[in-house]
């Protein structure tokens, strides 16, 4: 086991995956020679040489389709889009053709890429280097999306992913790059070395996608979540004092219903957590499966804590994020209905 | 600033409107033979004139001459006549059975059978094409079984596509035939993509991107182009420019640009124009292109100039923003006549001969048709099962759509 922080977690996967299977090739925007702006893919072109690692011109729906011609020829493509918000070029790509070729071909041709990309805000990135699109992912069928919470997780699913046979949207919340940020902004930085989950095995292992995890085992109330806003929950528990069960999703699509239903059916109460905007957001979805799946044990309507309806601000960045106050007070209401 | 005029939006018109004279006075056409035929390491920038030109072989009196002729034998180009015909029977009677309510849509390539049909010669087995909606002749000439094709378009009980994708979105990945899509341009940088994996894994394989005249207007062929260009893939940047895009003419999408074929030259890839009527042509100029591919000299860009005879699909009717004369005035020819002509001067082929096989084509397609008929057509017979929408979204299915599929009682 070693120390790793959420980036060397994700170099490590890749490291990983280049080394067992000569046909993954890694591309993107400033990922050779540099290793990224984020520095993820540091030290990979070097050691697999320029053909399995290299920069790509700055066009998603290029960088996209490109990687779905080499899925179709037989590699595995493992691309970086630089910013989830700079995938909207290659929207096209990723659901007409990435989601879709398995079913229209018949399984004649299949998709196997991983898009990786950097998401959410919390490095004052303002409306362009902060947003969270999974929900125009898991309105597509075909795709499956992955959105892990901590490093230990980021590379078991990302060499999972890899490895799945379909298209894999890799959504890696930005400001649990370097440690388990819970939206006290103003608190000083606790690095992953700090944390269980910074204990990361240095070989291949795998977690299988569509399986959430517990973190916090409560009674009280389920508050389902993924990415930052696991820990921005597991906070809100302890400063509330209500026992809350914390559920990290891992992956929404496929979801893990059953983890979500055991735990409502325990607790009777629900809120949802995303730090993307509210309206058609992915806490729809889960809201609208839990009170038909879990009507007869609620004992409160499920609440939806998400970013606002709005663009990400710059400057009133920490107004918009929905961080531990809000969720809290969220909490506090859910239980007093 | 007083002696400027204010300014005004340009929209380009075609030269005739339904009601007029049909006019190609403007499509300049280089004689045939005219046009040299460079090395494959040639630069792009040597030859640039060759974006702007028309290379030709058969000339009017249906001899082939110049530099790109002598390529091909009289069995090659008998069993390439045996292809367009049998490609445009085939259309034919499959908008026939549209009409009959058989399947609910079919595009045919009346006009426009030398450009797949030729090409498909050029490349070996296992190289790749990323077909847009009117590249059947790529199969026909790779002898995939028309009963197939025909179960594909009527959705019936055969269709190895299980009805899911419009009639004629084939996919054959034995056939070298990438599954269509039916929106537009994507395929081209995917082309792009494969190309690039043969050459990461030191492979001999080559792809071939194709696309029409309107759809170079999107963002993805342009993409296509940056790529091909700076990794110098192994592939072959097709552009069928058959003049209309549905009602829009090739101007709307060519804007200030010559020609098509002239969009690669910005991007240092050789670029050839070539009459797309024209079998030899068609196959001389791809054969150049494969080849510089396979010795990795890198990608080719070639327009093909041809004409959409027929309407853009059975949905469309060409009557109502074009003259109905125009294909007659269309000045390079029918590809099936002008093979035929040569055949015919060679002394490799006859009337008689040709009317005999018109006969034995019909004869094949009609008994694909019967046989295709029986697995079912759109409307009548057996068909795909609901089972199918639910299948193959993913390799495995997941939880919630096999929810789904016992909810529809599945």
């Amino acid at each position: 086991m070693a120390r790793m922080t959420m980036i060397e977690a994700v170099r490590s996967a890749m490291d990983v995956s280049m080394e067992r299977d000569d046909n993954v090739v890694v591309f993107g925007e400033d990922v050779g020679y540099f290793g990224g702006v984020f520095r993820c893919t540091q030290g990979l072109q070097a050691k697999y040489g320029k053909t399995r690692c290299f920069d790509a011109p700055i066009s998603e729906s290029g960088i996209v389709g490109t990687a779905i011609g080499m899925a179709a020829y037989g590699l595995k493509p493992c691309v970086e889009i630089q910013f989830a918000d700079y995938m909207y070029p290659a929207y096209d790509q990723i659901t007409q053709e990435a989601a879709r070729i398995r079913y229209r071909s018949n399984g004649d041709f299949t998709c196997p890429i991983v898009l990786r990309m950097p998401t959410g805000g919390g490095i004052f990135g303002g409306q362009t280097h902060s947003q969270s699109p999974e929900a125009l992912f898991t309105h597509v069928c075909g795709l499956k999306v992955v959105v892990p919470s901590n490093p230990y997780d980021a590379k078991g699913l990302l060499i999972a992913s890899i490895e799945d046979p379909d298209p894999v949207m890799f959504l890696e919340p930005k400001r649990l790059y370097n440690g388990p940020f819970d939206g006290h902004h103003d608190r000083p930085v606790i690095p992953w070395s700090k944390h269980d989950l910074g204990e990361v095995p240095e070989g291949h292992y795998t977690i299988p996608i569509g399986k959430a995890e517990v973190r916090r085992q409560g009674s009280a109330v389920t508050v389902v979540a993924y990415g930052t806003m696991v820990h921005v929950a597991l906070a809100a528990a302890e400063e509330t004092g209500i026992d809350a069960e914390v559920i990290d999703l891992r992956s929404l699509l496929p979801l893990d219903l059953d983890t979500i239903v055991k735990s409502v059916e325990k607790t009777g109460r629900c809120v949802v957590v995303h730090e993307a905007t509210l309206t058609s957001g992915f806490g729809g979805e889960v809201a609208a499966l839990v009170q038909e799946h879990c009507f007869y044990h609620l004992e409160a309507p499920v609440v939806r804590v998400a970013g606002w309806d709005t663009p990400y601000p710059h400057a009133q960045e920490w107004d918009y994020f929905p961080g531990p106050a809000r969720l809290g007070r969220a909490l506090v209401e859910v239980m007093e209905a | 600033m007083s002696d400027l005029d204010r300014l005004s939006l340009h929209v380009p018109e075609p030269a005739v409107r339904p009601g007029g004279q049909p006019d190609f006075s403007n499509v300049k056409i280089a004689k045939a033979g005219s046009v040299p035929r460079p090395e494959v390491d040639v630069a792009s920038e040597e030859i640039r004139d060759l974006a702007y030109s028309i290379i030709r072989v058969l000339n009017r009196d249906g001899e082939a001459v110049g530099p790109w002729a002598g390529l091909l034998s009289d069995d090659e180009l008998l069993a390439g006549l045996r292809h367009m015909m049998t490609l445009r029977t085939f259309d034919a009677r499959m908008v026939m059975a549209q009409r009959q309510g058989k399947t609910s849509f079919y595009m045919q390539h009346l006009g426009e059978e030398a450009v797949s049909c030729a090409f498909r010669r050029a490349l070996v087995k296992g190289d790749m094409n990323f077909p847009t909606y009117r590249q059947a002749g790529l199969l026909i000439a790779d002898g995939y079984p028309m009963v197939e094709m025909m179960n594909q378009i009527f959705s019936n009980e055969s269709d190895p596509l299980r009805g899911r994708q419009l009639p004629i979105m084939y996919s054959s990945k034995e056939h070298g035939f990438f599954t269509i899509s039916g929106n537009l341009a994507t395929q081209y940088v995917q082309a792009v993509g494969w190309a690039m994996a043969s050459a990461i894994k030191r492979d001999t394989k080559i792809a071939a991107a194709w696309i029409g005249d309107g759809s170079t207007a999107e963002s993805d062929f342009h993409s296509a182009l940056v790529f091909a260009s700076t990794y110098k893939a192994p592939v072959i940047l097709n552009i069928v420019n058959n003049q209309w895009a549905i009602s829009t003419f090739q101007g709307i999408a060519r804007g200030g640009s010559g020609t098509f074929a002239a969009r690669g030259l910005g991007f240092g890839i050789p670029a050839l124009r070539v009459d797309g009527n024209d079998y030899l042509a068609v196959y001389a100029v791809a054969k150049w292109a494969a080849e510089r591919a396979r010795r990795n000299l890198g990608p080719t860009l070639i327009e093909y100039v041809t004409y959409r005879v027929g309407a853009h699909s059975t949905s469309d009717d060409p009557s109502a923003y074009r003259p109905k004369t125009e294909s007659e005035a269309w000045p390079l020819g029918d590809p099936v006549l002008r093979l035929k002509k040569h055949l015919i001067l060679r002394g490799a082929w006859s009337e008689e001969r040709h009317a005999q096989a018109e006969a034995e084509i019909l004869d094949e397609v009609i008994q694909a048709q019967k046989q295709a008929e029986g697995h079912g057509t759109l409307h009548a017979g057996g068909k795909p099962s609901v089972r199918d929408i639910f299948e193959g979204v993913y390799a495995e299915m997941p939880p919630h759509i096999r929810r789904q599929r016992q909810k529809a009682g599945y």
